[in-house]
């Protein structure tokens, strides 16, 4: 019964680096996709852990929030990459550069 | 007992997120994006938050991942790549986990510097959880959290009419000209 809200803080900020290291360095959209999701978990458990040490309900009704917007992100952004990939054939990063320049 | 969950959800959580970033097969990183998000589950129910462990592995595990495997099963990438690292993002990345882990150490060196108060001995034994019924989210979401949540309501609307337009299959431009 130790734990504190540091150990869950920092069990939170490496989620968020491991997440963040997926945004960076994949380059299949799908995937990509998912580092964000786990980057958003990270968050939720920083929240939760607030709300648990700090005795108030705040936090965890944001997690809530977060939930809800991050499933319909998740619902719009592969519809996207479904459409893109009807479009070009590809869900890889480097071949999605039409934008670029 | 407790700790030692702590510790294993917390293992388990690193691990499996570690193994959606490095498996080259997108299916194994969605199965492995399960594990994580049920041992944040477990995280959860550490903090007493059940009721949003349950909706953590309802949607997150249940309904996004499913959603995952049906996107990635549809596209059918055909050669799978190595995962080749560009030198910016490398540098991007270690300077980013260099910034994350000497903020993560400095509250933990120094809890109070960062946050008032929070270096107090304020430990899961110590405090008491805040009640955690459906009852209490029902009450905050409809009191003080009103607004917020009619407009989730609404991005959710949003995001089915979205949904439904993006996927629709044109069978020509001039189709959508016409509709538009």
């Amino acid at each position: 019964m130790n734990i504190g809200i540091v150990d869950f803080l920092v069990a939170s900020a490496l989620l968020f680096a491991i997440g963040f290291f997926g945004v960076l360095l994949r380059r299949n959209t799908l995937v990509v996709y998912m580092c964000l999701e786990l980057m958003l978990n990270a968050v939720n458990l920083a929240l939760v852990a607030f709300s648990r040490f700090n005795g108030t309900m705040d936090g965890n009704i944001f997690v809530f929030f977060i939930i809800t917007v991050a499933a319909a992100e998740v619902a719009v952004g592969l519809a996207i990459i479904v459409t893109l990939f009807r479009r070009r054939e590809t869900v890889q990063l480097p071949d999605l550069n039409l934008l670029r320049h | 007992m407790v700790d030692f969950l702590f510790y294993f959800f917390t293992a388990v959580t690193w691990g499996s997120a570690a193994m959606v970033v490095l498996s080259r097969n997108p299916v194994n990183a969605a199965m492995f994006l399960i594990v994580a998000m049920v041992g944040i589950a477990g995280l959860f129910v550490l903090l007493s938050a059940f009721f949003l462990a349950v909706l953590q592995v309802l949607v997150y595990a249940g309904a996004v991942v499913v959603l995952f495997l049906f996107v990635i099963m549809l596209l059918d990438e055909g050669e799978k790549r190595r995962i080749r690292a560009g030198k910016v993002s490398s540098v991007a990345s270690v300077m980013a986990l260099v910034l994350l882990l000497v903020g993560a150490l400095s509250v933990a060196v120094s809890p109070d510097l960062v946050v008032p108060g929070m270096g107090e001995a304020r430990t899961l034994g110590t405090t008491e959880p805040v009640g955690d019924a459906p009852r209490e989210y029902g009450y905050h979401l409809f009191t003080a959290y009103m607004l917020p949540f009619q407009v989730a309501g609404f991005l959710l609307l949003v995001a089915m009419i979205g949904v439904i337009l993006l996927s629709k299959r044109y069978r020509d431009e001039s189709e959508v000209r016409a509709q538009v």
